[in-house]
C-alpha cells in the first residue's frame, strides 16, 4: 500500500533486530534521498558563503523560511494521500492573513490567541466547503479547488480593496511571533514542527490515520470495505483549510505587510513540497515528514541559489527541474518496487 | 439505505446549488458589460474613462485610481476601473478589448509589459478610444499620453542622493526591484548607475535582485542579499512593495541600523520602519495626484482641447495648467523625500 512502510523483517534473517531494522528503514525510506538533498544544498551554500548557516541571521532563516510552507505541505500531503488535491491553499492563506490584521485593527487589544483561534476557524471553514463540494457532489477535486481557489481570491481582492494590513497596524508582541526565537529556535518553527509531528502520528499509527491511504490506494475498495470515505475526505480538506489558516495568521505575524496577493502560487509550492517530498500525486503513498523535508528543500534550494551565484531567472527553472526529477524518480522506484514484487511472487510458485 | 440517498438528495443540492453560483458569476460579469455599454452612448463628449491599473488591491494603484476618480467627478464624467489581480504582462489585454467593445471615451493604463499590449490598445485606439499611460509607460506609438510620474533622472537621482548620504558617500550598495521586465523599474535603475558612475564613484552597485512586487519573494531577496555581501551598506528599493518588505526584514534583523534603505514607498507602509530606526528618508510622487492629472489628461483628449502633439497645454483642476512635452509626456514634478518629520502629515 506504501513505499514507505518497511517490509517486516523476516523472523529466519541472521542478525535482525530493532536496530538494524531501524536503520534498514531509514536507508530504504523515500525520505532520506530528499533529506541528504537537502543537506547537501545547505553544505554547499555555506561551503561558498559561511554565513549561509553560521551567521545569526543566516541560521533563523534556514529554520524560518520554510516554515509556513512546511504547515501547508503537511496539509496538503493529507489531501494528496486521499487521492484529491487542495489548490485554495494559497487563496485560504491570503484570506485569513487579512482576517488577522482587520482583527487585530477592528477590535484593538483582541487577544493574540483569539486571533490564531480565529485564523484556524476560518481556515478549516473554507477547506470544510471544499471537501464538502468534493465528498458530496463527487466532482473531481483539481476542479472545485481550482474554483475556490478563485473564489477565495475574489473574495480577498473584494473585502480588502483599497486597503492593506501595514506593520503599524500589528501590535508588536504579535509580530514577534513571527522573527521570536526561543532558544536561537525560531517559534514559527516550533508551531510547524509541533504540528508536524502529531500529524505524522496520526497517520502513522491511528486507524483514521491509515484510512486516509486505504482511501488514496482505492476509494472504491475503501468504500466497498465500509470505510466512512465521505467524512475522511471531508477531514482531509479541514485539516489542510485549518492549516493554511493557521499559517495565514502566522504570514501576517512574519511579514507584517498584508495585501490581496498574500499567498500567491502557494498552493503550486505545496504540491511541490509534498511531491518532491514523496508523496505521490496519485494518493496512498507518502508521508507528512517527505512533505515537510520537501517543503525545506524548495525554500532552502530558492535561498542556496542567489548565494551560489546562480541569476534569478534560472533559479526557476531549478525548482523546475527538481520537481520533474522527484516524480521520474517516484516512477522509477513504482516500476523497480513492481517487479520485485512479481519476482517474488513468481520465487513463491 | 435511507442514509445513502438522503446523501445522494444533498449531492444534488450542492451541484445545484454550484450551478446557481456560476450562474450567478456569469449574471454579473454581464451586467458589468450593460453598464459600461450604458455609458458609453451618453451625449456628445463621451466622458467615460477607464482606470486600468497594473493590478487590482495594490494600494498604490487604489491611490491613483482614487485620484482619478476625483477628477473625472470634477468635469462630471464617468468613472470605472477594471484590472488583473496579477501584474502579469499579458494579464491586461483581455481588459483592453473589454473597454474597447464598450466603447468608452478613454482608457487610462499603467502598463505590465511595454509591448505585450500595444496590439490591443492600437485596437481600441482604432475604435476611437483616446489611451493614456501612466506610472509605467507603453511604447510611444501604442498610446496618445503618458503621465509621467517624474522623469526617470529625478528618481534615479533622488534615491541615489538619499543613499548616498545615508551611507556616507562610500561603499557597496544593491538594489531590490519590482519584476526583471518592469519598464520605470528598469529605467530607473539604469540611470542610478551612471548617476553613480558619474558622481559617486565610491559607491559600488554590487546587484540587482528582482522580487518579483511580491512580499515574501522580496523579504526572502533582502535576506539573500545581506548574507551574499557582508560588507553592503545599502539598498535602494525602487517598487513600494519592495521597500516595505526589506524594512520588515532588516527591521528584526542583525543588520538593523547598519545598512540603509531607502527607495520609493508609501507613507503608511512604511511609517512603522521610519519610528524604529531601520529607515531614514524615502521618496515618492503623490500617486492621487497621479491619477487625478491623467483623468485630465484623458478629459482634454476627448473633448479635442489637445491632441497630444508637444507643446498642447491644458488644465488639470487643482493642480493647475501642464504642458505636453516631446514624445507625448507630461511631467507631473519632483519626487517628494518622506523622513521621520513630515511622514505624520501622509495618510496613503
Amino acid at each position: 500500500m506504501t513505499a514507505t512502510t518497511a517490509p517486516p523483517a523476516p523472523p529466519a534473517q541472521p542478525g535482525s533486530s530493532a536496530a538494524t531494522r531501524i536503520v534498514s528503514h531509514i536507508f530504504k525510506a523515500r525520505e532520506t534521498g530528499i533529506l541528504i538533498a537537502l543537506l547537501a544544498v545547505i553544505v554547499v551554500a555555506t561551503t561558498v558563503n559561511p554565513n549561509f548557516l553560521f551567521s545569526s541571521d543566516g541560521f533563523r532563516d534556514l529554520l524560518l523560511t520554510p516554515s509556513l510552507l512546511l504547515l501547508v505541505a503537511v496539509g496538503q500531503a493529507i489531501v494528496i494521500i486521499t487521492r484529491n488535491v487542495d489548490l485554495s491553499v494559497g487563496s485560504v492563506l491570503g484570506l485569513t492573513a487579512y482576517l488577522t490584521g482587520r482583527l487585530f485593527i477592528d477590535l484593538p487589544g483582541i487577544p493574540v490567541i483569539a486571533v490564531f483561534l480565529a485564523g484556524i476557524a476560518f481556515g478549516a471553514i473554507l477547506g470544510l466547503v471544499n471537501g464538502a463540494l468534493v465528498a458530496f457532489a463527487r466532482v473531481p477535486a483539481l476542479v472545485i479547488t481550482l474554483g475556490t481557489l478563485y473564489i477565495y481570491r475574489g473574495i480577498n481582492v473584494a473585502w480588502t480593496g483599497s486597503d492593506r494590513i501595514n506593520a503599524s497596524d500589528l501590535p508588536a508582541a504579535f509580530r514577534g511571533l513571527g522573527t521570536g526565537q526561543i532558544l536561537f529556535i525560531p517559534i514559527l518553527t516550533i508551531i510547524a514542527v509541533i504540528v508536524l509531528v502529531i500529524a505524522a502520528w496520526v497517520l502513522r499509527n491511528l486507524r483514521s490515520g491509515r484510512e486516509f491511504y486505504a482511501i488514496g490506494s482505492d476509494p472504491d475498495a475503501a468504500h466497498l470495505y465500509g470505510l466512512r470515505v465521505t467524512r475522511r475526505i471531508l477531514t482531509a480538506f479541514v485539516l489542510s483549510g485549518a492549516l493554511a489558516g493557521l499559517s495565514g495568521v502566522l504570514y501576517a505575524a512574519r511579514y507584517g505587510t498584508v495585501s490581496s496577493a498574500a499567498g500567491t502560487g502557494l498552493e503550486l509550492q505545496a504540491i511541490g513540497a509534498a511531491v518532491i517530498g514523496g508523496v505521490a500525486i496519485s494518493g496512498g503513498v507518502g508521508t507528512v515528514w517527505g512533505a515537510a523535508i520537501g517543503a525545506y528543500l524548495l525554500l532552502t534550494i530558492n535561498r542556496a541559489l542567489p548565494i551560489v551565484g546562480i541569476q534569478d531567472f534560472w533559479q526557476r527553472a531549478v525548482v523546475g527541474a527538481l520537481i520533474i526529477g522527484a516524480i521520474v524518480l517516484d516512477r522509477v522506484l513504482a516500476l523497480r518496487q513492481h517487479r520485485k514484487l512479481i519476482e517474488a511472487r513468481e520465487d513463491v510458485r | 439505505m435511507f442514509t445513502k440517498q438522503r446523501s445522494r438528495r444533498f449531492g444534488v443540492a450542492i451541484t445545484a446549488a454550484a450551478a446557481a453560483t456560476v450562474l450567478a458569476l456569469t449574471g454579473c460579469a454581464s451586467s458589468g458589460d450593460g453598464g459600461g455599454d450604458s455609458g458609453g452612448d451618453g451625449g456628445d463628449a463621451n466622458l467615460s474613462v477607464t482606470f486600468l491599473p497594473k493590478n487590482l488591491g495594490n494600494p498604490y494603484f487604489d491611490t491613483s485610481s482614487a485620484g482619478g476618480q476625483e477628477a473625472v467627478e470634477e468635469f462630471g464624467g464617468e468613472f470605472a476601473e477594471v484590472g488583473p489581480t496579477e501584474a502579469s504582462p499579458t494579464s491586461q489585454v483581455s481588459f483592453i478589448q473589454t473597454a474597447a467593445q464598450q466603447g468608452v471615451g478613454a482608457l487610462v493604463v499603467s502598463a505590465n509589459d511595454p509591448e505585450a499590449i500595444c496590439d490591443a490598445l492600437d485596437e481600441a485606439s482604432g475604435a476611437g478610444v483616446k489611451v493614456v499611460t501612466f506610472d509605467s509607460d507603453t511604447n510611444p506609438e501604442c498610446r496618445d499620453l503618458f503621465i509621467n510620474q517624474a522623469t526617470a533622472e529625478g528618481i534615479a537621482k533622488i534615491q541615489v542622493d538619499l543613499i548616498a548620504e545615508q551611507i556616507g558617500d562610500e561603499g557597496q550598495v544593491a538594489v531590490l526591484s519590482a519584476s526583471a521586465n518592469a519598464t520605470n523599474q528598469n529605467a530607473w535603475i539604469e540611470m542610478m548607475e551612471e548617476e553613480l558612475a558619474a558622481n559617486h564613484p565610491d559607491i559600488e552597485l554590487v546587484e540587482v535582485v528582482y522580487g518579483d512586487d511580491d512580499d515574501q519573494t522580496s523579504f526572502d531577496k533582502t535576506a539573500a542579499l545581506l548574507q551574499t555581501y557582508p560588507e553592503l551598506k545599502g539598498i535602494i528599493s525602487p517598487t513600494t512593495v519592495g521597500i516595505a518588505a526589506a524594512a520588515r526584514y532588516l527591521s528584526t534583523s542583525e543588520y538593523q541600523g547598519q545598512v540603509a534603505l531607502t527607495g520609493l514607498g508609501t507613507p503608511n507602509q512604511m511609517r512603522e520602519y521610519v519610528e524604529d530606526g531601520t529607515v531614514t528618508a524615502f521618496a515618492l510622487w503623490n500617486p492621487a495626484d497621479l491619477g487625478y492629472l491623467a483623468a485630465y489628461a484623458a478629459q482634454a483628449l476627448i473633448t479635442g482641447e489637445i491632441t497630444g502633439e508637444e507643446g498642447d497645454t491644458f488644465e488639470a483642476g487643482k493642480l493647475g495648467s501642464y504642458e505636453v512635452g516631446a514624445d507625448g509626456t507630461v511631467l507631473l514634478g519632483d519626487p517628494y523625500v518622506f523622513d521621520a518629520d513630515n511622514i505624520g502629515d501622509f495618510d496613503f
